[in-house]
């Protein structure tokens, strides 16, 4: 795009600004409505495994829903607690929001087409999803209030014990595709089944990891069954119990924006991101970012399937979960792979 | 011109933020302009290439370190009239780490730029070899120059662990309400109920 707006006239630095700036926007705003038509998928999708007919009145079959939600969201007031802590209590959901939107700089959606082809891609993701904790923890300990404290707590002990075994999943993926570049990875998983299917997932040293990275991405993003962060039951709302109008839809959006993000790292890592999930000529008829769109909804509707269908997590199970199962676990696997790698002369 | 830009921006940042960490009275504050600090230190990274030392500083450090750090601090009840009256009992100390540290940096800056440290030109020309990724040359270096150092760090970090493990157990203590999540699993539903008809005033036994 830098070459484009050079055509224009302008010099390099100027056109490399303005190109970036205008990546941001094309990213963001197809976001901010992805993340809007997702939650209307996500009710409906609840609504049909409850046997109900969920959102269904605003504009057909109601999709305007989120729009109507948004909009009316917009026009309350924002009520901040006399006891809380005002500036770090109206920053705490802008945190949250603008961390859940970085992630998505170096996110490939096509080949090449990404805002920024860094070396370090998938480093840069898991640095900024360890930021995304800032955002609860601040929210927690600024609403000078109980219940979101507690909150605060669990989701800091929570994000930190899953990202542990993220990483050392990451690290199995990272060993077999030889880089932290996602387009490389991507490219790496081209034709990996016998020729013919595209993704790390089809492998079966690296189809267990997958299992993990699914069900740990869950916990990371505080999804159901690990929403122990605004447990309803124990905590009223977590730390979003004092927050109202467009500070407490900042939080939203950034909660779904994030778990868009560990879909599309599901498909990104596992599942050949922009590349069909076949390796033959007819299936790249149709564009990369169709296919990757398909792959970042079918991990969607999995995480919807999960969040109707599965009870909530107690505290301990969740620890025990994290730090005695999928920890030995993915370290043993880090030693399996790079081993296997090893001995098959992967790295010569 | 935006590298020069964004420089001075993290740099600002940086030195404000640091300023910041132990003027706030707040210790919630003071943690978050460090983490702030951090965060720009790693922005600065980034403009002289170091990609990767970058990232690292910022999963490490704020990512894991400064939230342990948070939530200490975020429990902590401080009494600030007991903080302030330890001021002028630890301020020789405090004077006195100060200079030693001012006297590090004044040597470490001069050895720099008399070039006795094999660390490139002090105008940056022998940064890093183009061409080659941050993570490629620093994993060569450090698993075959420093792999003995590298290996010994991860043995003392692996003490200091077995360490704060053996401090916090505390053995077995009384017998308390513990989940067999193997057991539960393992259970069927025609274990789970059984049809008896026990002699009246017998009573079953579980």
């Amino acid at each position: 795009m830098t070459a484009f707006f050079q055509s224009l006239g302008m010099n390099y630095e100027w056109a490399w600004f303005v190109a970036t700036v205008a990546g941001i926007l094309l990213i963001a705003l197809p976001l901010m409505l992805a993340v809007a038509m997702v939650i209307y998928a996500d009710r409906k999708i609840w609504a049909s495994m409850a046997l109900r007919r969920g959102p269904n009145v605003v504009g057909p079959f109601g999709l305007l829903q989120s729009f109507a939600d948004g909009l009316k969201v917009f026009l309350q007031e924002t009520i901040v607690p006399s006891a809380a802590n005002k500036g770090l209590f109206l920053i705490a959901p802008i945190i949250t929001f603008t961390v859940a939107l970085m992630a998505w700089a170096v996110i490939p959606f096509n080949a090449g087409a990404v805002l920024a082809d860094i070396n370090v891609g998938l480093l840069y993701i898991l640095a900024i999803s360890s930021l995304g904790v800032y955002g609860v923890v601040v929210a927690g300990w600024a609403s000078n209030s109980k219940y979101p404290f507690f909150s605060a707590m669990r989701a800091a002990a929570q994000m930190i014990s899953y990202e542990v075994s993220i990483g050392f999943v990451l690290i199995c993926v990272v060993l077999w595709a030889g880089t932290f570049n996602l387009n490389a990875i991507i490219e790496a998983q081209r034709g990996h089944g016998l020729g013919l299917v595209n993704g790390f997932a089809f492998n079966l040293l690296l189809f267990p990891m997958w299992v993990l990275f699914l069900i740990s991405s869950m916990a990371e993003t505080a999804r159901a069954p690990f929403d122990l962060t605004e447990a309803e039951s124990e905590l009223v709302a977590g730390y979003q119990t004092e927050y109202s109008s467009m500070s407490f839809a900042l939080f939203w959006l950034g909660e779904y924006a994030n778990v868009l993000l560990m879909c599309a790292l599901n498909a990104i890592l596992f599942f050949g991101g922009w590349l069909p999930p076949l390796e033959l000529e007819i299936l790249y008829w149709i564009p990369g970012w169709i296919w990757f769109f398909i792959k970042i909804f079918l991990f969607f509707f999995i995480f919807s399937w999960v969040r109707a269908t599965v009870p909530r997590f107690r505290y301990d199970q969740l620890m025990r979960l994290g730090w005695k199962v999928f920890l030995p676990l993915s370290l043993l696997w880090v030693v399996l792979v790079s081993g296997y790698l090893m001995a098959t002369g992967h790295f010569v | 011109m935006i590298q020069l830009l964004a420089f001075y921006l993290f740099a600002a940042i940086v030195i404000a933020s640091g300023a910041l960490t132990i003027l706030a009275r707040n210790p919630v504050h003071s943690v978050l302009w460090l983490i702030l600090a951090f965060f720009n230190a790693a922005g600065l990274m980034v403009i002289i290439g170091a990609e990767f030392i970058a990232m690292l500083l910022v999963i490490v450090y704020v990512g894991a370190v400064a939230v342990l750090f948070l939530f200490v601090v975020m429990m902590l009840d401080i009494d600030f009239a007991e903080l302030r009256a330890g001021f002028v009992k630890n301020f020789p100390l405090g004077i006195a780490v100060a200079v030693v540290l001012l006297a590090e940096l004044v040597l470490g800056i001069g050895a720099y730029r008399a070039g006795a440290l094999e660390l490139g030109t002090p105008d940056g020309t022998a940064a890093p070899i183009v061409g080659e990724s941050n993570i490629e040359n620093i994993g060569a270096l450090l698993y075959t120059e420093y792999l003995f150092l590298f290996e010994a760090a991860g043995l003392i970090l692996l003490v200091a662990m077995v360490g704060a493990i053996v401090l916090t157990h505390r053995g077995n203590r009384a017998p308390r309400a513990h989940q067999n999540i193997g057991r539960q699993i393992a259970r069927r539903p025609e274990e789970a109920t059984v049809n008896t008809r026990p002699e009246v005033g017998q009573g079953v036994q579980l």
